[in-house]
């Protein structure tokens, strides 16, 4: 498992060729990429600036890629987020898993994600055209989370 | 003495990312936890009260794991207190 926090883009193609290299078991690889986009709770976002907790950060995602691993038959799995100071079209975060099959790697990407918004400690700060305010934590991110707690 | 750290908006309106304290006192229930450093800051006033008043969404830390209000506090740990996350 990698889990890299860092202000440099990414090149999801070569994480992936990183990441698959010479193993002929896997079978499956999903992705998920999340960008900036320019309008928030109806504001347009001219440029956002992402602050996390450094030790932490590393640690909380990779208990949350353990508990993945424990759930879904998973090979390997890559996170890349970046901090710093980001505009519109930027990509900020990749999750990267590798599964035998499709179902796991979906799967086991899709709650690596969801957990990631709810429990790893970063915040956004976003300068918008009626100033400059932190992203409040949404309701809707708990609920995706929520969704995958074992009874 | 322990470290306490602030994030994001409640760095911003404290005025500071991190600070030492003395660990608070124990009391009758046995060890400190983070509810009594909770108490210890909240009671410098103003904005330390208002955002660690109970009822505020804050969250917690020690040692760089989430915890709980009722999470005991040891000399030399890491305390840290932040807003609810919002990466990805």
């Amino acid at each position: 498992m990698t889990v890299r926090v860092q202000e440099a883009d990414f090149d999801i193609s070569a994480e992936i060729a990183l990441l698959r290299a010479g193993n002929p078991k896997i079978g499956a690889i999903a992705s998920f990429i999340g960008v900036v986009r320019d309008l928030n709770e109806g504001d347009s976002v001219v440029e956002m600036t992402l602050e996390h907790y450094s030790g932490m950060t590393e640690k909380s995602v990779e208990a949350i890629i353990s508990e993945a691993r424990g759930r879904w038959q998973v090979m390997d799995a890559l996170v890349i987020h970046r901090i710093g100071t980001l505009k519109p079209l930027d990509q900020i975060v990749l999750v990267v898993v590798s599964s035998a099959h499709r179902g796991d790697a979906f799967a086991a990407c899709e709650f690596i994600m969801d957990y990631l918004k709810t429990r790893a400690p970063f915040w956004k700060k976003e300068q918008t055209g009626a100033g400059a305010r932190w992203v409040d934590a949404r309701v809707a991110d708990d609920a995706a989370a929520e969704r995958w707690r074992r009874p | 003495m322990i470290t306490v750290l602030y994030f994001a908006r409640l760095r911003e309106v404290f005025g500071k990312a991190s600070e030492q304290l003395a660990l608070p006192p124990e009391g009758g229930a046995g060890a400190a936890t983070l509810d009594s450093v909770r108490a210890q800051l909240a009671a410098r006033g103003g904005v330390w009260a208002h955002e660690l008043a109970l009822q505020r969404s804050f969250r917690v830390a020690v040692n760089q794991a989430v915890a709980r209000l009722d999470t005991p506090v040891k000399d030399g740990d890491e305390v840290a207190f932040f807003p609810p996350v919002t990466g990805g």
